[in-house]
């Protein structure tokens, strides 16, 4: 078959704007998230959350919620079933090393808003109104939540998280040179912890199918997790346990872990052989993973031109007590530019809340931050232009591996956006632009995120009616999957995209990862990809082995598939219907499953990665300490880009969440209690409709071999960089430089 | 005194007839159950979403005797003798209402848990007819919180149905 | 939330009768189902009072009266509203959202309850939530609380929007219990914390709100609601101003303004207020009056920035009210 999956221009789906095929389930409200599906009998679990930071339950007084008409069940540590014993069996598909935290299992309180029982009703009022009853007594210890505090006792991880590079070793001599350097700048900075904040609560409905068998509807970016750790917990079969999430109310990196909603649904639907719905409040959205608060130090030192020759980034990350969470946070300084003098340290310190979790562009939201706030200053410090000064030094290779980049067109990103933003009628000079009252800032920042990939399967059925039905088990999480998926298996068979349906999120389809790092794109696309092109070769097979096939001497490379047929490439008069060619086969279906996975050799040579330029104009009432985020251009280099529709949608999303953290997301923790105090939607902002206005995103096109798409993903690279350019924007507006972020009115009018 | 439920505490439930998406419901309700809470778990009318019960997040918007409001705050019971319009009202015969129709040629959502809320939203918002610019549109959605941040496109939906006047 | 007893009351009456021994009148909903659902509120009786005919704008002795059951959405629209209180109309779509600016009620928004973290944490103590249990929230995280005439054993704000421009209209508060209706002057209707932080109001618990009734005046050309937040919108006040000026050229014959966000209370100082008297509408009359008002801030570990953004805002709020420039709601630039 002639290959059309390329930038060749014959595209015809993949490559162009189409809408979400999930779409209408979408909008109509037919699309049914994880507490939503219904189950005869189902039985409501509502869970108590604990009060205290540290120490020990003493007594759990359950009688009066079990005295209340309709309850079923309390289950709380003394009380519940028996489980796994071995920490290995909570470990799921991309947990942190450590002992994960199970819920009821003893007296310990190991965070504040620990789950220390479950009401089980039969209906959700009752069970709420329940477990209002339960009185908890503790014997509390003080606890320790501010990680400067535990500074003294910061810790390089001894096991390292799988996937997450640890800083590389240090090259030149960073110190000396920063000695050296007629320029230096040393500053810390801070990212205040963050809440991912999905739209939809964490739920997951067990439905009991009798002979100790169970289907589960849980909120997770990828049910194979959800199914391993069931399987492991409770000591069951996968083929006992399956488990559906085919829509998902956002993740961001949350759902990709399985929390302990679905442990106390599954503990619950399993001691009384009914079917069990928990779905957690808002307030509990509060009481697992966040985004670590990390203490940063970036140091550069540079020559008179802004030439640096010496970069330290240092990071002291907050992790829990019992896991030890890893993220990659300074390399992203040595990857993003060319230094001889590079040193970089990540270290944990431990607190006493629960573990933090991967929240979107993990790390480098945080790292890229403090590094690009820096660059900026050091472009004043220097007096050069701050995309002048990244282009001075821009990297070739990644320095951290010592590779090349199989494709960087962070260079066009700067260009082009920087053209779409009229950065050249900037006057650098704080203060210097006004609109009436207000102070104008513009300032830029630049994003990298990596393009990863991860070994995949997907399987695909083309039934003799002409429709074809692909999919694997990962999740769509809003990102698109669904439609890019049914792109390309339309492009690759030649079929409408109608009569193409893409199934996700089901443990019965094909074995593909968790949906995060933004490598669905590449990993399930690819596989998608392959098995569409063995039904492609199983077909044409058939067609060729026709009577009088007008297709019998042409080779697969000749033909096209289009339009429903198979046709030679430049004579679509020799063409055979592949429901003719099927009915010729005497098939009513033709089946394949094929796997994909990176491109060791290719990886081996070159590094992958996403990069982008965003620019930020924002205008403030320095008076009143109020910004606004006016406009921003996004310039995106990701590989290629299958929907562009699509595509723009998660870049806009990755911007709004930068604008969230740039100047309003805050979980606010109480010292002295150890506890989240503002945990709710209320007094945790997250932008509003009113908060964003003018963004424009622009895709830079690139050839990249790291996968046969081409793509790169996209689901990460909005929001890197996108806090540091409003920072730098501030900066510019107002001469003030704020490294500690949210960028709150208290700051600005300080 | 119109209604008396009974003694605290008792299980008692309170008759009520509510018109939902045109179809007069007779319906016993416990005087604790949130409207929200009664088209999701009774009615299986799961297109209302729940994405804070506190009325933070405008997941939950539907519209009641035409006006919207954030369907967790309401108490069922309340509400008897209304006319409820949810997501799954708002499509016709199987026809897209305009604004679901420009949600998705706009791609005004990602996860699509606040889409109907959104929607709902927007159709209570342009029958107010108080909204009128992008910034008096931005302002008037601000109460629908989008954590995928798909408010360009939202807004963009919501002022393509406006100007085309199709929204009913 | 807890089990209750429900009653639908079809007239006033029926209400107080119903509400008597522990009830809690609900309307709009949208603040005590909140605290239901915490656990906050534990109302042993819920008197439905939505049918009770109080849902009216009407004259009222050259003012308006607006029913304790007038929604939020519903006032702030009325054209008399918009015409002659424009800065009530202001302050209300500066607050909430419109979904629950349709719920909401003017009896329900006087007598919201505070939006203080620990008062609406179970885990936590309050002296609100349950008198004598403690103050976290002093030493705690605190930046949304108050730095006027707070106590030792309540640091908490009054959220309201809606009530400081009513404070700053000198609106009277109509109210009806068993021993007959009365008026309380809206500055006497929210109370300080002092030692009982549990108690809001001096509204008494077996009284209901009737109406809010707006005092004849000229408050139709120089006033604004001026609201600073965490965000651009639903979102609570760090510092809001309503500001009411009478002019005569660019003389002040008076001025009131009230701050929201600050106290226990819509706040204001009859000093300050005062100080404008006879002064030229100027920065250095607003100056003046504003550095009156902060003298007697006192401010909380993690809110000092506060005093500044409530000085900075009564002089760009007295600033807006003189030039005859409101706050825009929907354009987000400050005038």
């Amino acid at each position: 078959m002639v290959t059309t999956i390329s930038s060749t221009g014959t595209d015809r789906y993949v490559g162009t704007a189409h809408s979400r095929v999930d779409g209408p389930a979408k909008v109509t409200g037919l699309a049914k998230y994880a507490g939503e599906f219904a189950a005869p009998d189902l039985a409501h679990g509502y869970v108590v959350s604990g009060g205290i930071a540290k120490g020990r339950i003493t007594a759990i007084e359950t009688a009066e919620a079990e005295a209340v008409p309709g309850v079923i069940k309390v289950f709380t540590h003394e009380n519940r079933p028996r489980t796994a014993w071995l920490d290995y069996n909570y470990r799921d598909a991309v947990a942190p090393p450590g002992s994960p935290f199970r819920a009821l299992y003893d007296d310990v309180i190991h965070y504040s808003g620990q789950p220390v029982a479950l009401v089980v009703a039969e209906d959700f009022e009752t069970a709420r109104h329940a477990a209002s009853l339960v009185k908890v007594a503790y014997a509390a210890e003080v606890p320790a939540t501010d990680v400067d505090a535990q500074a003294e006792f910061a810790y390089d991880p001894p096991k390292k998280r799988a996937g997450i590079k640890p800083p590389p070793q240090p090259w030149g001599d960073a110190t000396a040179a920063y000695e050296a350097a007629p320029v230096k700048l040393s500053n810390d900075y801070r990212l205040a912890v963050e809440h991912h904040n999905p739209m939809e609560p964490h739920a997951s409905t067990v439905v009991w199918d009798g002979n100790g068998r169970i289907t589960v509807y849980d909120k997770i970016q990828g049910v194979s997790n959800s199914q391993g750790y069931i399987a492991a917990v409770f000591g069951m079969k996968k083929d006992e346990v399956r488990v559906l999430n085919p829509y998902l109310g956002g993740g961001f990196g949350i759902g990709l872990r399985p929390q302990y909603q679905l442990f106390l649904a599954v503990m619950a639907a399993r001691d009384l052989e009914r079917s069990v719905r928990v779905t957690l409040t808002r307030d509990q959205m509060f009481t697992f993973g966040y985004r670590p608060d990390v203490r940063q130090r970036v140091s550069l030192g540079a020559d008179a031109a802004g030439n640096l020759q010496s970069l330290r980034h240092d990071a002291l990350s907050g992790t829990s007590r019992f896991e030890d969470y890893q993220e990659v946070v300074v390399n992203w300084s040595a990857i993003l530019y060319d230094c001889d003098n590079v040193a970089l340290s990540y270290k944990l310190a431990q607190i006493d809340t629960y573990t933090p979790a991967d929240m979107r562009a993990p790390g480098a939201v945080t790292g890229v931050l403090a590094l690009e706030i820096a660059m900026d200053k050091l472009a004043y410090a220097t007096g050069q232009d701050p995309v002048a000064l990244r282009l001075a030094n821009y990297s070739e290779r990644d320095r951290t591996e010592g590779k090349p980049f199989g494709s960087k067109a962070l260079r066009a990103c700067y260009a082009q956006g920087a053209e779409r933003f009229g950065w050249e009628r900037r006057n650098p000079k704080p203060r210097s632009m006004t609109e009436g009252r207000e102070l104008v800032g513009w300032g830029m920042a630049t994003g990298v995120w990596e393009a990863l990939m991860q070994q995949s399967s997907a399987q695909a059925t083309l039934t003799s009616d002409g429709k074809l039905v692909v999919g694997n088990s990962t999740g769509d999480i809003g990102t698109g999957t669904y439609t890019i998926l049914t792109q390309i298996a339309a492009e690759v068979l030649g079929l409408p995209m109608e009569d193409v349906t893409t199934k996700l999120g089901d443990t019965d389809l094909a074995e593909a990862p968790v949906a995060g790092g933004s490598w669905t794109a590449a990993s399930s696309g690819t596989a998608v990809m392959k098995a569409c092109r063995k039904i492609a070769a199983d077909v044409f097979a058939m067609a060729r082995a026709m009577d009088d096939s007008p297709l019998a001497n042409v080779d697969f490379d000749r033909v096209v598939f289009e339009g429903g047929r198979i046709a030679v490439a430049g004579d679509p008069s020799r063409s055979v219907s592949l429901v003719d060619a099927m009915t010729a086969g005497a098939v009513d279906k033709v089946e394949a499953t094929e796997s994909a996975g990176p491109d060791s050799g290719h990886a081996k040579e070159f590094a992958a990665y996403t990069h982008s330029a965003i620019f930020v104009e924002v205008k403030i009432d320095e008076d009143l300490g109020q910004v606004r985020v006016t406009r921003v251009v996004s310039a995106i280099a990701a590989g290629k880009i299958i929907n562009p529709k699509t595509a723009r949608s998660q870049i806009l999303g990755g911007v709004v969440m930068g604008i969230g953290s740039a100047l309003e997301e805050e979980s606010m923790l109480d010292h002295t209690i150890g506890r989240f105090m503002n945990h709710n939607l209320g007094e945790y902002h997250v932008p509003v409709n009113a908060d964003i206005q003018n963004l424009d995103v622009i895709f830079v096109e690139e050839e990249d071999k790291a996968n046969p798409m081409g793509v790169k993903g996209l689901g990460e690279i909005g929001i890197v960089g996108t806090a540091a350019a409003i920072a730098n924007a501030v900066f510019h507006a107002t001469g003030k430089r704020i490294r500690d972020l949210p960028i709150t009115v208290d700051k600005l009018i300080d | 005194m119109l209604i008396d439920s009974g003694s605290p505490r008792a299980m008692e439930t309170v008759g009520i007839s509510l018109t939902i998406n045109g179809e007069v419901r007779t319906l016993e309700v416990a005087p604790w159950t949130t409207l929200l809470d009664l088209l999701r778990e009774r009615l299986d009318l799961t297109g209302t979403k729940k994405g804070c019960d506190h009325g933070q997040c405008g997941a939950c918007t539907v519209l009641v005797d035409g006006k919207r409001i954030n369907s967790c705050l309401a108490l069922a019971v309340m509400k008897d003798g209304a006319t409820v319009t949810t997501i799954e009202g708002l499509t016709e015969a199987g026809t897209l209402h305009p604004l679901q129709a420009a949600f998705v040629e706009h791609d005004a959502f990602q996860c699509g848990y606040c889409t109907p809320g959104q929607i709902c939203s927007a159709a209570g918002m342009i029958a107010e007819g108080h909204a009128r610019s992008r910034d008096e549109i931005r302002e008037a959605m601000s109460g629908n919180i989008c954590r995928c941040g798909a408010y360009t496109n939202i807004v963009d939906a919501i002022e393509d149905v406006m100007q085309s006047g199709a929204a009913r | 939330m807890n089990r209750f007893d429900y009653v639908r009351a079809g007239t006033v009456a029926e209400a107080l009768q119903a509400v008597a021994g522990g009830g809690r009148f609900i309307a709009g909903g949208t603040n005590l189902v909140d605290l239901m659902k915490y656990n906050v509120e534990r109302p042993g009786r819920l008197v439905d009072i939505t049918r009770l005919p109080l849902d009216a704008i009407e004259e009222h002795e050259g003012g308006l009266r607006l029913g304790a059951l007038v929604t939020n959405a519903t006032a702030a629209y009325d054209a008399r509203i918009v015409a002659r209180y424009p800065v009530l109309a202001n302050a209300i779509l500066a607050g909430a959202s419109g979904q629950l600016r349709n719920a909401a009620t003017t009896g329900g928004n006087l007598n919201q309850r505070t939006r203080c973290y620990y008062f609406y944490d179970e885990a936590t103590p309050c002296n609100k939530r349950e008198p004598g249990s403690g103050c976290p929230a002093i030493g705690g995280v605190n930046r949304i609380h108050a730095i006027f005439g707070a106590s030792d054993a309540c640091i908490a704000t009054h959220p309201s929007d809606m009530c400081v421009a009513l404070a700053a209209l000198d609106a009277v508060v109509r109210v009806a219990g068993p021993g007959g209706e009365r008026s309380i002057p809206f500055a006497d209707y929210h109370r300080l914390p002092g030692d009982t932080p549990h108690i809001d109001t001096t509204l008494a618990p077996d009284e209901i709100v009737l109406s809010v009734d707006l005092p004849e005046q000229d408050a139709a050309s120089h006033y604004t609601y001026l609201k600073l937040r965490d965000r651009l919108s639903y979102a609570f006040a760090l510092v809001s101003v309503a500001a009411v000026l009478d002019l005569d050229g660019d003389t002040i014959r008076a001025g009131r303004f009230a701050l929201g966000g600050v106290a226990h209370k819509p706040w204001r100082n009859p000093q300050a207020e005062a100080s404008l008297r006879g002064k030229p509408a100027t920065a250095e009359t607003f100056e003046a009056a504003a550095a009156i008002v902060v003298a007697e801030a006192e401010p909380q570990s993690g809110n000092a920035f506060k005093v500044e953004l409530a000085r900075r805002a009564i002089v760009r709020g007295l600033s807006q009210a003189a030039a005859g420039t409101p706050q825009s709601i929907s354009d987000k630039r400050i005038a």
